[in-house]
């Protein structure tokens, strides 16, 4: 399966509610960041933690957060970033606009 | 100690203890396993991620190697890291590193063995990606503005290891040597290399 998204491309991590084992953060979640790099496949943590593995795998990626846009009123300087791991179905494109 | 804390403690004791007897019961871990692996786990300590620090100070080619693919460099150094997944990422004069894990407690524990209680607690997880500045600070590190701070939150299958800069006045000093001024906090990022004053 070819990546859906690639190094130096613009995403949004998905918002949404999720019960379970999740390991998108929710402080990350509805924000635009920039990939960083492909980290390779993994399972999916929803359902490895629980035993479930259908063999499939999910494209993890490290994508980087300018730390103003993570947090408004961050105190630090806007060069600052923060990378988080992001699995691919907890992402999206990041739609032009502002 | 609180009561409360102690009490936690216990529990989880009690529940690891079950738990691990039922799955030597069902067959599907071994105490041999078990044992095996906690014995490998006491042979981890930060001096081995020390090693791999000051071997990319002494070679260049090692360290590009190492920051482009973390796994297989510190495999060439003949360390069983078992299926590490490393990210080495390298401070320099303008950049400064910093590893958290915001959901738990995921740390490279095969290179620098089990986690500080502090790395695990719920204020340096919360604050280390909020403010890390002011975590820093309170470190010791108060970073100037024109250093930038880039924190990584080890949230699923990659392990991030901090390459500290190379402290100056220590061309005299031998690989070894400078491994002595690796700690386990620097590593971390919470941390500079020490000054080879600590060493000679």
């Amino acid at each position: 399966m070819t990546p859906r998204f690639h190094p130096g491309e613009a995403v949004r991590v998905i918002d949404k509610a999720s019960a379970g084992h999740v390991r998108t953060p929710r402080y990350i979640r509805g924000k635009c960041g920039v990939v960083e790099r492909i980290c390779g496949e993994f399972r999916r943590p929803e359902e490895s933690a629980y035993g479930r593995y259908g063999g499939g795998r999910e494209r993890l990626y490290r994508v980087r957060f300018a730390q103003h846009e993570v947090w408004p009123d961050y105190a630090g300087p806007a060069e600052d970033t923060l990378d988080v791991e992001i699995y691919e179905h907890w992402l999206e494109k990041r739609e032009a606009g502002p | 100690m609180s009561a409360e804390h102690a009490h936690s403690d216990r529990s989880a004791e009690h529940l690891e203890r079950a738990f691990r007897e039922l799955l030597a019961e069902k067959g599907i871990i071994s105490d041999a396993a078990v044992s095996e692996r906690l014995e490998f786990m006491y042979t981890r300590t930060p001096a081995l991620g020390a090693r791999v620090v000051a071997r990319a100070w002494f070679d260049p080619g090692f360290k590009e190697r190492l920051l482009e693919d973390g796994s297989a460099a510190v495999t060439e150094l003949g360390i069983d890291i078992r299926g590490l997944r490393l990210v080495v990422v390298e401070n320099t004069a303008v950049l400064h590193n910093l590893v958290v894990c915001t959901l738990c407690s995921c740390y490279p524990r095969m290179l620098l063995g089990l986690p500080p209680d502090w790395y695990k607690s719920v204020e340096y997880r919360a604050r280390a990606v909020r403010e890390p500045r002011a975590v820093l600070a309170e470190f010791g590190l108060s970073l100037p503005g024109d250093v930038t701070v880039r924190v990584h939150d080890s949230t699923a299958d990659m392990r991030y290891l901090v390459l500290p800069a190379r402290p100056t006045g220590t061309d005299a000093l031998g690989e070894a040597q400078c491994a002595e001024l690796v700690s386990r906090d620097a590593m971390i990022g919470v941390a500079l290399a020490g000054s080879p004053s600590n060493v000679l």
